[in-house]
């Protein structure tokens, strides 16, 4: 029982019932159900032996129709002990309350299917009413249509009578045919008769001689080429092979215009004439560009018929003579190479391409437009390497002009144009030639000449031809060409004046600070430069004038040092220290050695500013100097010279180099005076120690080092950027000229520098 | 790496002259020579133990003067010259002579190497280069690969070849050559060439350098203008034999292809001061020592004009047995020339620098205030010419 009333699950509410297996049916049928009730989750078994245990009339039946449950309950009450009651109890419970959440969900199943229902109906009632409208439209449609249908049958009324009656004439016609036909018929048939065939034979002839007397006129050619093609059309007409005559009009053609090229030549020649290249490139484009232009107009009309195999005829014979032509135009712009002025070669290209545009639109296929525009831009890219040559060769010969003011006797008490005003002139003249050469290639791109619109002058030509060709490998060539004074082999400060080292370091150190970026934005504004290839950045080529600007410098410095250190070094080697008498004066070689730094000063001053000194101390003032130093003697050199203690001697120098930083000698220099000078007499000085360093002195002639030193000191400390420097140098040519000395006797401080004072 | 530090060893002197024990193969052992005008001079013979790091010195008595140059004898450990200043009142000479250290002091023998530092030894001297005639002797060189009999001495403008007679207590003048020119010639420099069995010898003149056959003391070669200013020294490749290296006032070290003397190989430019000292390394001519008067010692390893200029081709004897575990990962891209390392440890002018006998990853500078430092190759290096 509780079998049955679990059995009818929530499958029985979709109306797949499970009476349906009970009528008689056959196999097949089901074998269908037996499947879906697989699918929906009941056993064959259930669904069929439910039904076959009950009765359908049974009241106590839950399921059945004719359930009572008075007779129900009694009968439970009845047969059941309690215990079965219980349990029937909540089965029945369970039961109700599962058929009771199945009913819900039926129910809100249902009312789901309604609103969707009414939905789906309030849809439709919408479409049937859009309907409704396009039917009325579809209406009125049909009445315009039938409308128009009948005016066009009364129209057509009229010219359907008229076709009618062509058709008749066309059927009549048609029979008169015949009549038409006839001579050709005739002709066939009565060919043989000989009266026919004479007349036949005698046009022949005639035609045979027209043709004849045609050629000749075309073959003779004298008579210009719109006779010529006169001759062809006829010649044509007349029935000639196209293809034959094809390659005698160009025959023809051809002779015309390699006399238009042998006049060129000609004109070319080993000693030409020499009309200017203005002249010669009209001459080509009236003679021979001209004919050409006639020659290929004339053909292209009379024998359009022959199709590609003519074309490409006209277009071999183009491209060989355009060739040729081309040759001939480049050996005489070859010619106008070495000439200064661009303007007319700029307007001769310009004639020149102008010309050859309208064979070119007539020719496209011979290219003769491209291979125009190419000999232009070789041309321009030649332009440019001679302006970059000329550039070059400007500088150059700024350079000598400079050397020769430079070695130019100075005549007494008179200067030589300053240092300053040779810069301002090299620097000037070498602009006014860049600008110079600017002006003349910026007329390959000026608006009214016919190729500046081309692709390479529009781009290339600006960036790659003139800011990077001419203008940066301009710069560059003048870096190199400085650059090369440095590695020259003269070492020994002959070859370059060391005054044009000076003056051309400084030439670049004003083109890093301000002419480069002037000149490359000059160029950029009057090229406007498109081309989006890589150029080099004003900062690159800054660095690179900078770079030579002090490699120059600080070779100024080592020829200007060299020149003092030999000074020194000779003065230290050739004398003999161990006989010599008691100072009286200061060398003479150190007053040159003072005058010569002083000249140095004069010279780096007109060309670069002072520079930073380092502060002075408080008691190293000018006034105070001679004190000062004489104190500083007896401070730091006193120990020196007594001859007992070499070991202090060497510990005091130790201990002082502690605390002074290491001099570098040849270290690079600053651009401005005080560096250069400082660089300079530290050389100088440097040398002076190493000399005394090889040498034994007596005691008169370490004294007199001592003189001398003293007599540097008081000169040199003004030109440098830490006297300190000076001063330890010095005192350390001192020390090792005390160290070299085997009877060490210094000399006293105040008769030093009365000495000195004196001389 | 702790142990690659340089080692610092004071002079009391100034000093000038340097040296390695040629003929000491086993021990590294440089000689220093001092300059002191008030003062007896010293030979400072200087002991390096690798393993410990630890400098002996013994000091010999050089009482004829201070001492501007000296060598050692390729073939006698104990023998070695000098180039000295007598001290005089009126003039300067250099005389040059050859000596003998004591026996105790020669490697093997000393005993109680500790307090040999305390006790002052002194020279045996040998004979001397008599050079009455000549004038100042700049420096003696010995044959490089002889029996330690022939020397080369130069005195002012002569070049002088000695034979050392009678175990080297009497010396020959066997031959001699002399410069002749306007102006006063004199050499500063020159070195005995290790090839051409021993028959060539170079010296340097103001800015010359030439080249000399020994068997006629005749010119062979000369190159004007080495440098723009005067040529300090000299160094012969000692693998390949045309190659030479000189260095000078101009800061500048050149390479020189005898053969041709018109142009330099190569050119270095790297002290900021006179090179006064170059020195090819005696096994891997790559590595070149300058010493200079900026006070820096600097190494370069010129590998592009070496015998080995694609690194270490050929196996050592003491390499093979490592042979196996060698990767052959050696890139072929060609090294290139590079300093390899700046020695700033010097505070005065460097006038001499060499490398060891013994060890040829070691070598000596020496400054001006009497500052000896020994210095190794960087290890780095060392493993990558070996591997």
């Amino acid at each position: 029982m509780a079998a049955a009333a679990a059995g009818p699950g929530p499958g029985s509410g979709t109306g797949d019932s499970p009476e349906g297996p009970e009528a008689e049916a056959p196999e097949r049928r089901r074998k269908a159900h037996g499947m879906l009730k697989i699918y929906y989750g009941l056993s064959e078994g259930e669904s069929a032996g439910r039904p076959a245990g009950s009765d359908p009339l049974d009241p106590t039946d839950l399921n059945g129709a004719h359930f009572d449950p008075e007779v129900y309950l009694d009968k439970l009450r009845r047969e059941c002990p309690l215990a079965q009651l219980m349990d029937s109890e909540t089965d029945m419970v369970r039961q109700i309350r599962a058929l009771d959440s199945d009913m819900q969900t039926l129910v809100y199943e249902n009312y789901n299917k309604f609103i969707s229902a009414t939905d789906t109906i309030r849809k439709m009632k919408n479409d049937f009413r859009k309907m409704e409208d396009e039917m009325d439209r579809l209406a009125t449609n049909m009445a315009v249509i039938t409308d128009f249908s009948a005016r066009i049958s009364a129209t057509l009324q009229d010219r359907h009578e008229r076709i009618t009656k062509l058709a008749g004439v066309h059927a009549l016609l048609r029979k008169l045919q015949f009549l038409f036909e006839l001579p050709s018929c005739l002709t066939k048939c009565y060919q043989h008769l000989p009266s026919f065939r004479a007349i036949q034979d005698d046009c022949q002839v005639i035609t045979a001689r027209l043709a004849q007397q045609l050629r000749q006129r075309f073959r003779e050619g004298g008579s210009g080429a719109p006779e010529q093609a006169e001759c062809v059309e006829l010649l044509l007409a007349l029935g000639e092979p196209a293809e034959e005559l094809c390659d005698e009009f160009l025959a023809n053609a051809r002779g015309r215009l390699e006399a238009e090229l042998r006049s060129l030549e000609a004109e070319l020649g080993p000693s030409p004439p020499a009309p200017d290249v203005l002249e010669f490139t009209d001459h080509g484009g009236s003679g021979f560009v001209g004919g050409l232009c006639q020659v290929a107009s004339a053909y292209q009309e009379l024998f359009a018929a022959q199709g590609a195999a003519g074309a490409e005829k006209l277009t071999a014979f183009a491209q060989e003579l355009g060739g040729r032509y081309f040759a001939l135009v480049e050996r005489r712009l070859a010619q106008e190479q070495g000439s200064g002025d661009n303007s007319l070669l700029v307007r001769a290209l310009d004639r020149f391409h102008r010309r050859l545009r309208a064979p070119g639109a007539l020719l496209a296929a011979a290219g003769l437009a491209e291979a125009a525009t190419e000999i232009v831009e070789r041309v321009a890219r030649e332009r440019l390497g001679h302006h970059l040559q000329g550039l070059r060769a400007a500088f150059l010969g700024c350079l000598t002009d400079v050397r020769q003011a430079l070695a130019a006797p100075r005549l007494a008490g008179k200067e030589g144009p300053g240092l300053a005003e040779l810069l301002a002139n090299v620097a000037s003249s070498i602009l006014s030639h860049i600008k110079a050469s600017l002006a003349a290639v910026h007329l390959f791109t000026a608006k009214e000449v016919s190729f500046s619109n081309k692709p390479y002058f529009r781009g290339e030509f600006c960036s790659q031809g003139v800011r990077e060709g001419l203008i940066v490998g301009f710069i560059r060539s003048m870096c190199q060409t400085a650059q090369s004074f440095c590695d020259s082999p003269g070492e020994k400060g002959g070859a370059t004046p060391p005054a044009l080292l000076l003056l051309l370091s400084r030439l670049c150190l004003d083109y890093e600070t301000a002419t480069i970026s002037y000149i490359l934005t000059l160029t950029d504004e009057q090229f406007l430069v498109q081309d989006q290839s890589p150029v080099t950045p004003v900062s690159t080529l800054c660095a690179e004038a900078r770079e030579t600007a002090r490699r120059l410098l600080t070779h100024y410095v080592k020829v200007q040092g060299l020149v003092i250190s030999q000074m020194l070094r000779k003065s230290v080697e050739t004398r003999d220290w161990l006989s010599t008498l008691e100072p009286r004066n200061v060398r003479a070689v150190m007053k040159r050695v003072v005058e010569d730094t002083t000249a140095i000063d004069v010279q780096v001053g007109l060309l670069y500013e002072e520079g930073v000194r380092k502060a002075q101390s408080s008691d190293s003032s000018k006034r105070t100097f001679s004190v000062y130093s004489s104190s500083r003697q007896q401070g730091r050199y006193a120990p020196s010279y007594t001859p007992s203690a070499p070991m202090d001697t060497n510990l005091l120098s130790n201990i002082q180099k502690l605390f002074s930083e290491r001099i570098d000698v040849f270290s690079p220099v600053e651009f401005n005076k005080v560096s250069v000078l400082t660089g300079i007499i530290k050389i100088s000085l440097k040398t002076l120690l190493e000399c005394v360093r090889l040498r034994t002195f007596g005691r008169f002639g370490l004294q007199q080092v001592q003189v001398d030193c003293h007599f540097l000191q008081l000169y040199l400390w003004r030109f440098v950027a830490d006297e300190e420097l000076v001063h330890l140098l010095l005192d350390e040519v001192v020390a090792s000229a005390a160290l070299r000395c085997p009877d060490p006797v210094p000399m006293e401080p105040s008769v030093v520098e009365v000495i000195c004072e004196r001389g | 790496m702790e142990d690659d530090a340089p080692v610092i060893y004071g002079l009391e002197f100034q000093a000038r002259a340097l040296t390695p024990q040629t003929a000491e193969t086993d021990a590294i052992r440089f000689l220093v020579g001092t300059q002191s005008l008030k003062y007896d001079n010293q030979i400072h013979i200087i002991d390096f133990d690798d393993e410990n790091n630890i400098i002996n010195k013994n000091v010999l008595l050089h009482q004829v003067g201070e001492i501007w140059h000296i060598s050692t004898s390729p073939a006698d450990r104990g023998v070695l010259a000098t180039c000295y200043n007598k001290p005089s009142d009126s003039k300067v000479l250099t005389c040059a002579a050859v000596w003998r250290m004591p026996k105790e002091l020669e490697p093997g023998s000393h005993e109680s190497p500790d307090d040999s530092s305390s006790t002052a030894h002194t020279l045996e001297l040998l004979c001397h280069l008599d050079n009455t005639a000549h004038g100042s002797m700049a420096c003696v060189t010995w044959e490089p690969t002889g029996d330690g009999k022939r020397v080369i001495s130069l005195a002012d403008n002569h070049i002088l070849l000695w034979d050392l007679q009678e175990s080297s207590s009497q010396a020959v003048l066997a031959s001699s050559a002399s410069l002749e020119g306007k102006g006063q010639l004199k050499f500063t420099s020159g070195r005995w060439s290790p090839h051409h069995t021993g028959t060539q010898v170079a010296t340097a003149n103001d800015t010359t350098i030439r080249g000399w056959d020994t068997r006629s003391m005749s010119q062979i070669y000369c190159i004007e203008n080495a440098h723009g200013q005067l040529v300090r020294d000299l160094d012969f490749n000692p693998n390949k034999q045309y190659y030479l290296a000189s260095c000078g006032d101009d800061c500048k070290v050149k390479f020189w292809d005898t053969r041709n003397v018109t142009e330099p190989v190569k050119t270095l430019e790297e002290h900021s001061h006179w090179v006064w000292n170059v020195r090819y390394n005696h096994s891997h001519d790559q590595l070149v020592l300058t010493g200079s008067s900026d006070s820096r010692v600097i190494l370069t390893n010129m590998v592009s004009i070496s015998s080995e200029p694609f690194g270490h081709l050929v196996d050592d004897d003491d390499l093979s047995d490592q042979e196996e575990r060698r990767p052959e990962e050696k890139s072929q891209e060609p090294p290139q020339d590079s300093v390899i390392a700046t020695y700033e440890e010097h505070e005065d002018s460097v006038y001499a620098v060499d490398w060891s006998s013994a060890d040829p990853w070691l070598f000596a500078s020496l400054s001006y205030d009497g500052r000896l430092v020994i210095n190794r190759v960087p290890r780095a290096l060392k493993y990558h010419i070996l591997l």
